[in-house]
């Protein structure tokens, strides 16, 4: 017999009774109500950081088709480290790290230029930057999993190795892509915008649905926010550990086509530091860098704020230099806030337990 | 006024937590010197009256007077200054720091900002040989040391700050038997220095061996103050120790059902070093009881055989399937579930809301394709939420918002929601006020009732005695008493599990 069957002796009519109607309304605040105001915060940023564009360079934005044209290459710009950060949030949230993103992008973009892959055509090209990238997630993943590496050092030795290969691989040359379809994903637009765009949208969408609406988001949450109470409720944490990295990893694959396309080559140094660009957003985003919590709309926000800073600074002509310590300064800002906001929360907690109790 | 030799008195010490009375009228009598030894059960109040003595805790009325001032120390530091040292179980030593370094952790000695490693382990080979023990090398890394090494290094920590009282919290509890005569030397060295040590253990025979006088606790109050430790009889300290003044309700038996089928069969369960030999067997709808102390191996036993531990020999069979060793997951898809001991750490996420804490072992089952079905999720677990009376009801509510009986009912109802047959709760109401208790006695009857097996571990001798059909009594890793739980009472129970001092070559 069932217990579930059993159990609704106590209070016969709560059965049949239907969860509150009026509660139900506000079920998407009451359970997220946290992280949609965080993320009206990044809304909030990334419009003043439009605006202060727009003050900076007020004959620029003046010119509809400028500003419309300075859109798109914002979000060309934070098309593949977006599709990248999916991946890291959903490794984050369950709990560990990446650090060998960068190296994967390269190793798949590398890998699925030779001579020899392209060979084989779009299908060929695409399927092997997928595949390497994802065995090397999986390899991650293994190695974290059932080898009991720390994530830091079984990833940064990972971004060493994968880009290592990457150089050998390749010969230290810049691999030309010759494949058009390949190449048309960074200039061909629909309505407009490129190509690229669209894909970071359907990876986020995707990411979006499988980490709010399947078992594979909820065990992530599990496993990242309490590895041994998932454990001891039966979920297989180790399992599920080496598939969030192998997930890392197909993101990886479908970014190093992406950079392929954009550049229309790819060599050993591509999508250098993009780890600590898709952290850094993930961060910026609300993702608890302890694991448990992080939301996908999070951290596109924080890929946008990112890269409308790069073309902040670029528009106003100032240097890379400076905007690198902007940026560094926003990372540290956004965990002080983080931390500021998790304590208030757990204050909260334990103001409202002594009331409840006593 | 004090008497000259009286360095510590407690005087009506009260300290309550939301929800509990820890301590309720603690009186409390030191003489400089002498070994004090405190005796209770677990929950008794002893580790908050330690922790109020070190200035972890600050007392809500009554008052601690210190070589006969009144004193409120604010936090552990100025316990420590004033001369009040605790070694805890759990040793508080750094262990990649050298023996010298941690003796002077915090206040080692200076010059220009310089610490004078020279000086330091002078001083602390001076320390460790007024203890009797030359022969720990000062600049020895402390990981290096076993236990009872580590344990002589924490005592020399306290010695550098002078301490006039240790508190010395069950110390010979990670030791081995011989290593026992070695502490209690060290221990009769420092009173002959005129050093006081409140001794804490449950083992009668060291506290005849050691103890000058003993003071017994029950319920957060002195049940017994200043007896002799030598000439007591035993039978006068445990009566002290039993006999709750808190009734606790428990839920009648049922009748003697006819024939039950057996559930769960463990056979010769072993795990070195935590528990040997473990047999038992739990039939449907039977409340099976473990009583033991902390360190018997209960805890352990009950992971073991929900695979969350995987044993060295021995099997583990639900409902005629043979389990694969270390397989949570195994035992999960048999039917077992359990509540472990430490709800927030091993069994909530306490961010997430309650239902999602309800669903975490069968989320997948009542997903489609996949895909989590998040209105039914709620609706399951409100209908649990229900049935276990639940307050708050709100299953959107993160779960870190409710009081601790409440967290533990959705920890129990997470197994209501699935096919569990087996349920294993370890210590299902530690944390848990007296009204909520009741409330999970009552829910844990009306489960075995429904055909449920329960096999439950718990400190509290009575909880085991009160709810269990049957109990096993383990010590030291062992089961040395099987029995209906009718046929025992409280006071065979507590000589059982306290090194067998009353009742040797009891019946196994």
């Amino acid at each position: 017999m069932t217990l579930s069957e059993g159990t609704g002796l106590a209070v016969p009519g709560a059965a049949t009774e239907p969860p509150g109607g009026a509660a139900q309304k506000r079920s998407w605040a009451g359970e997220s109500g946290e992280s949609v105001a965080r993320n009206l915060v990044l809304v909030g940023v990334l419009v003043a950081l439009i605006v202060i564009g727009a003050i900076t360079q007020p004959q620029l934005y003046s010119d509809s088709t400028w500003v419309w044209n300075n859109m798109v290459s914002i979000l060309q710009l934070a098309s593949v480290v977006g599709v990248v950060t999916v991946g890291m949030t959903f490794v984050i949230i369950g709990g560990g790290i990446d650090l060998s993103v960068g190296a994967i992008v390269a190793l798949a973009g590398v890998w699925c230029t030779t001579l020899a892959t392209q060979s084989y055509g779009t299908v060929g090209m695409i399927f092997t930057a997928i595949v390497v990238a994802v065995s090397v997630g999986l390899i991650n993943g293994v190695l974290i999993s059932y080898g009991r590496l720390v994530p830091f050092i079984a990833t940064l030795a990972m971004l060493v190795s994968a880009r290592g290969l990457a150089a050998a691989i390749s010969g230290k040359q810049t691999q030309i892509s010759a494949n058009t379809f390949i190449n048309s994903l960074a200039s061909d637009r629909v309505l407009g915008v490129p190509l690229l765009v669209y894909i970071l949208a359907v990876v986020a969408v995707a990411g979006w649905v499988l980490l709010n609406r399947t078992t594979f988001g909820r065990r992530t949450v599990a496993v990242g926010g309490n590895p041994e109470a998932a454990r001891l409720a039966g979920i297989d944490v180790k399992l599920h550990t080496m598939l969030l990295y192998g997930l890392s990893g197909l993101c990886c694959g479908i970014a190093a086509i992406m950079l392929t396309s954009q550049a229309t080559s790819a060599q050993a140094a591509m999508g250098n530091l993009y780890e600590l660009d898709a952290i850094a957003a993930a961060i910026i985003g609300g993702t608890l860098l302890s694991g448990g919590r992080g939301t996908i709309v999070g951290s596109i926000l924080g890929v946008l704020i990112f890269a409308t800073i790069t073309n902040l600074f670029a528009i106003n002509g100032l240097s890379t230099e400076a905007q690198n310590m902007v940026k560094g300064g926003i990372i540290v800002a956004a965990v002080l806030v983080q931390q500021f906001r998790f304590k208030s929360v757990t204050q909260f907690f334990a103001r409202n337990r002594a009331t409840t109790t006593s | 006024m004090s008497e000259p030799d009286v360095v510590l008195r407690l005087t009506d010490l009260v300290k309550t937590f939301p929800g509990v009375r820890a301590l309720d009228g603690v009186q409390l009598e030191v003489r400089a010197g002498e070994v004090h030894c405190l005796l209770g059960q677990n929950g008794a109040g002893k580790s908050t009256l330690i922790k109020v003595l070190s200035g972890v805790h600050r007392p809500d009325a009554g008052t601690v007077e210190w070589l006969g001032q009144p004193v409120a120390f604010a936090n552990p530091q100025a316990a420590m200054k004033a001369g009040i040292a605790t070694i805890y179980q759990e040793l508080d030593l750094v262990d990649d720091l050298s023996v010298s370094e941690n003796v002077f952790l915090g206040h080692e000695p200076r010059r220009l900002g310089f610490i004078r490693r020279g000086a330091m382990a002078d001083r602390t080979r001076r320390i460790l040989g007024s203890l009797g023990h030359e022969e720990i090398p000062a600049r020895r890394m402390v990981h290096a040391l076993q236990a009872a090494g580590k344990q002589v290094v924490s005592m020399a920590r306290a010695l550098s700050q002078e301490a006039k009282l240790m508190i010395m919290d069950e110390p010979s509890a990670v030791l081995a038997h011989d290593e026992v005569e070695n502490l209690f030397r060290i221990i009769r060295s420092l009173t002959a220095q005129g050093i006081a040590v409140i001794y804490i253990s449950h083992r009668l025979e060291e506290i005849r061996e050691i103890g000058d006088r003993v003071t017994v606790l029950k319920d957060g109050r002195t049940t017994a103050a200043n007896l002799s430790a030598k000439e007591t009889p035993t039978s006068e300290l445990v009566s002290r120790m039993t006999g709750r003044t808190i009734e606790y309700v428990f839920p009648p038996r049922p009748e003697e059902p006819p024939q039950r089928e057996e559930l769960l069969r463990v056979d010769g369960l072993t795990r070195a070093g935590e528990f040997r030999d473990v047999s038992l067997s739990v039939a449907a709808g039977e409340i099976v009881g473990i009583a033991g102390l902390v360190g018997s191996g209960r805890s352990e036993l009950l992971e073991t055989v929900y695979g969350a531990r995987r044993a060295d020999t021995g099997t583990v069979t639900l409902g005629g399937r043979t389990l694969r060793p270390g397989s949570v997951g195994s035992a999960v898809r048999a039917g077992m579930g359990m509540a472990p001991e430490e709800r927030k750490s091993q069994a909530l996420l306490l961010g997430e809301p309650i239902y999602r804490n309800m669903t975490l072992a069968t989320f997948s089952g009542l997903a489609r394709l996949g895909f989590t079905d998040a209105g039914r999720e709620r609706a399951e677990a409100d209908r649990i939420a229900a049935s276990l009376d639940l307050r708050p009801r709100d299953v959107r509510r993160p779960v870190g918002t409710l009081s601790g009986g409440n967290q533990q009912k959705v920890v129990v109802g997470r197994w209501l929601l699935g096919d569990t047959r087996l349920l294993l709760l370890d210590e299902p109401t530690r944390g848990v006020d007296v009204g909520a208790r009741a409330e999970l006695y009552r829910v844990i009857r009306r489960l075995a009732s429904e055909g449920v097996g329960v096999l439950l571990v718990s400190s509290e001798v009575p909880e085991v005695l009160g709810l269990s059909d049957r109990v096993l009594v383990m010590r030291e890793g062992r089961v040395v008493r099987q029995a209906p739980s009718h046929e025992l009472d409280e006071d065979t129970v507590l000589d059982l599990v306290m090194a067998g001092s009353l009742m040797e070559g009891t019946p196994a």
